[in-house]
């Protein structure tokens, strides 16, 4: 996306839009926004040519916090509107900005369209485990049994893991982050910007008033080094405050805990490939979940393969060049013609 | 009909050759028999002959149902004439009837005294059961008296002719319809030579299924030729059409030429997203062959990404559009209110069948009219276009493009399955006589402090069109209210009425911009026939009719259906009754009630079927005696 032209150094306010910031108090919301405000002056591409999409939800309102294009549309339906958007335009680096119900829930057609077509998008899931704009009900990442307002006896839906759907159908850039891992959300946002294609980016983002704490487990000093993996490529699976446990696949290729030293050492440990054309590590690391297994972190996978925007934009020069640039008054004249004097 | 001359064979039989103004076919057989194929064949070599043709497929909506049902039954039928046609005809003159399913489900609308060509091979006691008759038609003296029937061996005698050709049996049946086609030729004194080229297109890679066709055709013919079957056969001049190049068009292939020309018109690609559905699919088909045009066609995942990808391009400065039938419309209606409120172009093409629900896909009807003015949640007006014929729909499809970038509004383009699939001569348009259509787009920010204004409107209340790459007009888009002028979100109470109203207002606007409503036949009078869409050449025929017989009628075909034509109020007082014929119950008519305060009487049918010219007529007689 870089234009090769020497652009005026942007800082963090310069992607600050004039309207005042609406989110609940100490949402995660707020940190996901500082994160990107961080992320796009170092990219190195003109304000004018970023657009943020989102559906609905609190996510949601995020374009409005932005200097940039944008357009807040409607739910579920972000990934369909930017497609649109980039076939229309692929000059632009469009963002998705979406939550666990607008993308999973009534939108999951259009988000798995958009991954199986790797249309080059930048999606930020905020997955907060809950419906927050409605105050309150369950989504479908809420754990089972979870009671919230409309479920005052527990939910009976199994949950949905973002990242194992978005390799199911074909992702090429998968990663996940937490709201408030300030450095760790800026590189993988960062990762995302750079990816070439669908870019999905989960963000486990806190939503302190419907669902505070669901994600400590990831974010607390102390306790997240010890349920989650910082998987860095080319490097063993290795966690815990001291550092001292990894992960190995069991004889039957499952992922087992084990603790270094006692006469496995990090040789022995499954290695990181984010470029591994097979997604089958990628979807056993998706499938990790806390609290049965520690958690990756980080980028799941990043693959290169072609674009749809591109290829749809690719078609009609290929076709263009193929048959000469389309001529009306021949398309009028096509087939049997006949003339009455 | 009059006979004009008698001819002698070169067999030396002789045979008497008839004149006629106007002859009315229908093709008829099994839904694999080939039917729509004859009949499009039919069809291209009358126009290309000269005639003026207007034609009416009819099929059944299983690709395949049970063969020899009367269910499965797919019909073509088409009027070719002499002089100016507006509609297929009423009723049939000649009848091709594959199998005993066909002659049952068809035979009522063949006219008394009309011909019968039959495929004699198929009229068994085992196809008479699947047909559900309790007789033997053929054997019956009082079921086909009265009509002039010709029971021919079609399967055999296709056999015969592709014997040498080396065919299964299946491909060898398979030719059959061409036969009937050729039968017809020779009856109809057409010139084969459009479709003899066009087997030989069809069949290039397997000659010998080309070979095997073209045999058919002659072989009918020659059956004709040399049975002594046919003592007359007919011929139709050609009709005195207005001077130019013709070709024939469907409505389908009209809305796709129309919308590539308006984006030439406008300098601008089209984007166009859509989802398969019966009976917009061939305008999907028309335009993702038209790469080469800048056409970028995309069959998207569902109807509701298929609108909201259409609102994606058109933020991004595409002419962008989308088009489906009735349930999708149904399955689009948030996202075209998120167009709305964003103010954005874009024309979404309804093609309407028979509903609700999944209703009669395959059948027309015009009851999608009062979904296309109100059928969203909120205050949401729009811009509404209806094509009038196969033709019109080329002229519909740019005017509805054009009020959409002008305007920056989403526009309705309605269509019905009977134009969509209907076809008639079309004079080729010279491109240079064509309006340019202007699309601007801002560069510089519209407001005092250096500040991009999404919202302040022109004198028109339009809203700028700014695309994204535009340095220094950022700003955001969104289905929540806005501030009027700068865009920002607003939950005032006051600035929601006036943005509610501003659009509303914007869209009657338009009435400023468009033609005035004109009227066929006298000025002031006892009746105005009020129509919109598909129905057009029955009513114009109808009334044509009753005006010749002297009747104070006269005809104002709307296209226009919001806003109305700005004289619309005026004009209807001009006449003491205001009668609107539709293919639904009554939704023009509700609309010219409630908006000018009109006594219009409503005739309504809704059988998925066009209006004939005579129920027309009646009901045009009925209330002028009322």
């Amino acid at each position: 996306m870089s234009t090769g032209v020497e652009l005026p150094q942007l800082t963090p306010k310069d992607f600050a839009s004039d309207q005042e910031v609406r989110w609940c108090p100490r949402c995660g919301d707020y940190s996901i926004l500082a994160q990107m405000k961080k992320v796009l002056p170092t990219l190195n591409i003109p304000r004018e040519n970023i657009v943020f999409v989102s559906g609905i939800g609190c996510s949601s309102r995020f374009p409005y916090y932005m200097a940039t294009y944008g357009m807040h549309t409607i739910h579920g339906r972000a990934p369909a509107v930017a497609t649109g958007l980039k076939i229309a335009r692929p000059d632009l680096q469009v963002w998705v900005i979406t939550g666990d119900g607008d993308s999973l829930s009534i939108g999951g057609n259009h988000f798995m369209h958009m991954i199986r077509r790797n249309v080059n998008l930048k999606v930020v899931l905020f997955n907060n485990q809950i419906y927050g704009l409605t105050k309150g009900q369950y989504s479908p990442t809420s754990p089972k049994g979870q009671k919230t307002k409309s479920t005052p006896y527990g939910s009976l839906d199994a949950p949905l893991t973002p990242l194992s759907v978005a390799i199911g159908a074909g992702a090429s850039f998968v990663a996940r982050s937490v709201d408030v891992d300030i450095q760790h959300l800026c590189m993988v946002l960062e990762r995302a910007a750079h990816h070439h294609g669908t870019a999905l980016v989960e963000v486990y983002q806190d939503c302190n008033v419907f669902n505070n704490g669901a994600f400590e487990f990831a974010s607390k000093k102390g306790t997240k080094e010890e349920n989650c993996i910082y998987l860095e490529h080319g490097k063993p699976l290795i966690f815990g405050v001291n550092r001292d446990k990894g992960i190995r696949l069991n004889n039957l290729g499952q992922p087992e805990v084990v603790e270094l030293g006692k006469g496995v050492s990090e040789d022995d440990l499954l290695f990181h490939d984010e470029y591994a054309d097979d997604p089958s590590l990628a979807f056993l690391l998706a499938n990790m979940r806390h609290p049965i297994s520690p958690e990756p972190m980080g980028v799941l996978r990043a693959v290169e393969r072609p674009t749809y925007d591109e290829a749809v934009n690719q078609q009609v020069a290929d076709v263009t060049n193929k048959f000469g640039a389309g001529n009306l008054n021949d398309l009028f004249n096509s087939g049997d013609t006949w003339d009455v004097t | 009909m009059s006979v004009v001359e008698a001819v002698s064979g070169g067999n030396g039989n002789f045979r008497t050759s008839e004149q006629a103004d106007a002859v009315v076919i229908r093709f008829c057989g099994d839904s694999g028999d080939g039917m729509q194929l004859v009949g499009t064949q039919f069809t291209n070599v009358s126009a290309i002959f000269g005639n003026d043709v207007s034609t009416l497929p009819d099929f059944p909506a299983e690709i395949r149902a049970p063969a020899g049902t009367l269910n499965g039954v797919s019909g073509y039928q088409l009027c070719f004439s002499s002089h100016d046609i507006f509609t297929p005809g009423d009723e049939v003159d000649t009848l091709v009837a594959m199998n005993p399913a066909a002659l049952k489900a068809n035979l009522a609308d063949l006219k008394r005294g009309g011909t019968v060509i039959l495929n004699q091979d198929e009229f068994t006691k085992a196809n008479y059961a699947k047909a559900g008759y309790t007789i033997d038609p053929l054997a019956d003296e009082s079921y086909l008296a009265g009509y002039r029937v010709h029971k021919v061996p079609m399967t055999r005698l296709t056999r015969d002719a592709v014997t040498e050709l080396g065919l299964s049996l299946k491909e060898a049946d398979r030719c059959k319809n061409f036969f009937a086609l050729g039968l017809v030729y020779w009856l109809y004194d057409r010139n084969p030579q459009a479709t003899q080229d066009w087997i030989r297109s069809k069949f290039a890679k397997r000659t010998e299924l080309a070979d095997a066709n073209l045999a058919a055709l002659k072989a009918g013919s020659d059956y004709g030729y040399s049975t002594q079957q046919f003592t007359v056969h007919y011929s139709v001049p050609p009709a005195k059409l207005a001077p130019g190049r013709y070709r024939k068009i469907t409505g389908n292939e009209a809305v796709a030429m129309g919308l590539v020309t308006a984006a030439h018109l406008a300098g601008k690609e089209l984007i166009y997203s859509g989802y398969p559905i019966t009976p917009a699919s061939d305008i999907l088909h028309e335009l993702s062959r038209l790469k080469n045009f800048g056409v970028r066609t995309v069959q998207v995942e569902d109807e509701i990404a298929a609108i909201t990808s259409t609102v994606g391009a058109a933020f991004g400065g595409a002419f962008a559009v989308t088009a489906s039938s009735g349930p999708g419309i149904a399955l689009k209606s948030e996202g075209i209110g998120l167009g709305v409120i964003m103010e954005l172009p874009m024309v979404i093409v309804n093609v309407q069948r028979g509903g609700p629900s999944t209703g009669l896909p395959t059948k027309t009807e015009q009851a999608d009219l009062l979904m296309s003015m109100f059928g969203r949640n909120g205050e949401c007006p729009m811009p509404i276009i209806a094509a009038a014929t196969p033709g019109d729909a080329f002229y519909a499809a740019m005017e509805a493009m054009r009020i959409a970038v002008e305007f920056m509004t989403p526009v309705f383009l309605l269509s019905d399955g009977y134009i969509a699939n209907g076809a008639e001569p079309w004079m080729i348009p010279d491109i240079s006589t064509l309006s340019p259509i202007r699309v601007s787009h801002p560069t510089v920010p519209n407001g005092d402090n250096g500040q991009y204004l999404p919202y302040k409107r022109d004198n028109r209340l339009v809203r700028p069109w700014a695309l994204p790459g535009t340095p220094g007009l950022e700003h955001r888009v969104g289905g929540l209210e806005k501030w009027d002028v700068s865009g920002n979100v607003s939950y005032d109470p006051e600035n929601h009425q006036h943005m509610i109203q501003t659009r509303a207002r914007k869209v009657a606007g338009i009435a400023q911009h468009i033609p005035e409503q004109t009227v066929e036949g006298p000025a002031k009078g006892e009746l105005l026939v009020v129509s919109w869409g598909g129905t057009y050449g029955s009513i114009r025929t109808a009334v044509l009719q009753a005006q010749k017989d002297g009747k104070s009628v006269a005809h104002a075909h709307v296209k226009y259906m919001n806003p109305f034509p700005r004289n619309m109020g005026e004009l209807l007082k001009n006449y003491k009754k205001v009668l609107v014929p539709e293919l639904n119950c009554g939704q023009l008519s509700l609309l010219l009630r409630s908006t000018f305060l009109v006594d219009a009487q409503g005739y309504n049918k809704i059988k998925g079927k066009p209006f004939l010219v005579s129920e027309v007529r009646d009901a045009i007689e009925r209330t002028l005696l009322e």
